[in-house]
């Protein structure tokens, strides 16, 4: 079988897929028509996606289909890249249009969180890690801080591991450990989503493990988008699953759908190993 | 064939190896003979002085006194001057007469210099810092590339290519003329500050371009400002390869002779710059520096066997200050290094 790029028959198969979230949950961000461009090309066409509260969503897709722009669009990284636009469409969370004009970005980050495909610890102590966030925004009382610390590394299943040396530089951890580290740094300003843009890429299969059973607590508390390259993580700890293909959203469901039952062939193509 | 040119560079280096030696050597032997022949004890804490490090240049007399060749600094001079007559007029004898030749800077110390040269190089470092990593950090974290980037960074390399005495001049028309600050450490501040600059600015955007995109990412992604991200994520790992370049800086502001003759610098002066009526009047004073003082006494006083000792010493106090502003930069850097490693 081609790869579906090259069969006529599968480009005019575009679902319009305004696809709507998952029964009894609730809708947090809705995207619209969504049109991005990096300078003059276009990155994201067309994409609609309602992603319920408390969910975990997974975006899967191949190198460049634009899943993890359409991540960084969620709490607006784009801006800080030369030449982006939105041309298009609109994203909003809670009913508000992040693009909008009264909107601050940098509160908008408060809110949306973000864990990147390189665990980058700041080269602080552990404690000063987590502790960034909030300093930032002016906490400065020691009894707080010690406490979100704590809460932190312990919503981050990092806690016992590390209690001992918090005052100790945050790249002394093992790899696993770091993205943990920045897992918890992200918690610790309290957001109601989190992105994770392959958060276990370089990760081994044990700390990889560590950080999905991380993602099955959190998603108690939090709004959780992952864009992930494997799709058997995508299958073990996702609800709904967004394929991306070409920029262009292919398909969006309950992820034991996506997996089991895809209703596009290039959906179906690619969970099944055949490209990407 | 393959052997003698391995031989022409092997050779080439041993040359650089004996002109380095050589000229250190020469530094060192002749002015370490100046610096610590002139220690001296004295009845107070703590029972030793250098006149070379702690006095000002003073003239210094030869004479010839009960048949014995005297050396001796202006103010020994006199008080031995009226010390003698009084002790002769006592014992009713003719004041004696005294016929001695003089020869200027080639007594006393240099401590002046060696202040003025300290305060040259700490205050025209600060605005040189401060000028040229706020417009390194303009142009690597806000500035949009473009062809007013590119002007500014064309305009930073041509201000790196310009000889230091044009900038003397520059400093001498802009600062002591038109803004009527007359000789002054402010002036010799800017003109120093302007010429090290190219090397600043370089040298802290590289320094902040070296730090991984991944701390800037991570300070924004929780709701971090841009400045807030710069001033406590970016900046502080910046700070070791912006004192790096800094220490080059420091080598090159202390050395300059051409940009403080019309600026800053004093042949002679007998008061300290702390010596001062108003606060003020501390910016819009003019100092004594070493590598000035260098030049005075190599080249403006008449030259005889007294000269040498004053201008070695100078070269070889020169060289260890100099030495030392770079070592404690140095540590410096180690340490903020060691603080902030990925």
């Amino acid at each position: 079988m081609d790869t579906p790029a090259a069969t006529p028959a599968s480009r005019t198969f575009n679902v319009p897929a305004t696809a709507s979230a998952a029964d009894g949950a609730q809708t947090l961000i809705e995207i619209d028509s969504f049109d991005f461009y990096y300078g003059a090309k276009q990155a994201l066409f067309d994409i609609n996606l309602r992603l319920a509260d408390k969910r975990v969503t997974a975006f899967i897709g191949p190198s460049g289909c634009g899943k993890s722009t359409l991540l960084r669009c969620l709490n607006r990284m784009n801006d800080l890249i030369d030449g982006t636009s939105v041309k298009r469409g609109n994203v909003k969370i809670r009913g508000i249009d992040i693009y909008g004009r009264d909107v601050d970005s940098i509160e908008l980050r408060k809110r949306v969180g973000m864990v990147f495909q390189k665990s980058n610890p700041f080269p602080k102590s552990i404690y000063e890690n987590i502790t960034y966030g909030l300093r930032i925004q002016g906490v400065k009382s020691k009894a707080r801080l010690d406490e979100v610390v704590e809460k932190s590394l312990r919503g981050a299943a990092l806690w016992d591991e590390v209690k001992d040396r918090l005052h100790e530089s945050g790249l002394g951890l093992s790899g696993g450990q770091q993205q943990r580290l920045c897992i918890a740094r992200t918690i610790a300003v309290e957001p109601e989503v989190i992105l994770m843009d392959e958060p276990c890429s370089a990760l081994d299969p044990i700390a990889t493990a560590k950080v999905e059973e991380l993602i099955h607590e959190l998603k108690k508390q939090f709004t959780i988008i992952i864009v992930t390259h494997s799709m058997q993580q995508a299958a073990r700890c996702s609800d709904q699953t967004a394929f991306f293909y070409m920029g262009k959203l292919v398909e969006f469901g309950e992820t034991r759908d996506i997996f089991m039952n895809p209703k596009n062939p290039q959906t179906e193509a690619y969970v099944s190993g055949r490209f990407g | 064939m393959e052997k003698s040119t391995f031989w022409v560079f092997r050779l080439a280096t041993y040359l650089i190896l004996i002109a380095g030696f050589s000229v250190f050597g020469d530094i060192v032997v002749k002015g370490s003979a100046t610096v610590f022949g002139a220690f001296k004890t004295t009845s107070t804490f703590p029972y030793f002085t250098n006149t070379f490090l702690t006095e000002a240049p003073e003239s210094l007399y030869v004479f010839e006194h009960k048949g014995e060749k005297r050396e001796m600094g202006d103010r020994e001079y006199r008080a031995f001057r009226e010390k003698e007559t009084a002790a002769a007029l006592a014992a009713g004898q003719p004041a004696p007469q005294f016929k001695a030749d003089s020869y200027v800077y080639s007594a006393g110390g240099i401590w002046p210099c060696i202040v003025g040269t300290v305060l040259l190089v700490v205050g025209s470092m600060t605005i040189a810092l401060l000028l040229g990593v706020s417009s390194a950090i303009f142009l690597s974290e806000y500035a949009r590339d473009g062809a007013f980037v590119r002007f500014v960074r064309l305009a930073i390399l041509n201000l790196a290519g310009v000889p230091s005495i044009v900038f003397g001049l520059f400093g001498f028309g802009m600062f002591v003329i038109y803004f009527d600050w007359n000789v002054s450490l402010l002036a010799g501040w800017f003109t120093l500050a302007f010429m090290v600059l190219p090397v600043v600015i370089t040298a802290s955007e590289e320094a902040l371009k070296a730090v991984p995109k991944g701390f800037r990412e991570g300070s924004l992604a929780l709701g971090a400002t841009k400045w807030q991200t710069i001033r406590s994520n970016v900046l502080p790992y910046a700070l070791p390869g912006i004192l790096t370049s800094s220490i080059l800086g420091i080598a090159r502001v202390a050395g300059e002779t051409a940009p403080i003759m019309f600026t800053a610098a004093y042949v002679v002066r007998d008061k300290l710059p702390w010596d001062v009526e108003k606060i003020s009047d501390f910016f819009f004073q003019g100092v004594m520096a070493l590598p000035y003082h260098i030049y005075v006494v190599s080249s403006k006083i008449p030259q005889n066997e007294y000269t040498a000792r004053v201008q070695y010493g100078t070269a070889f106090v020169f060289l260890g200050i100099v030495a030392l502003i770079a070592a404690s930069s140095i540590v410096l850097r180690n340490k903020l290094r060691g603080r902030y490693k990925w």
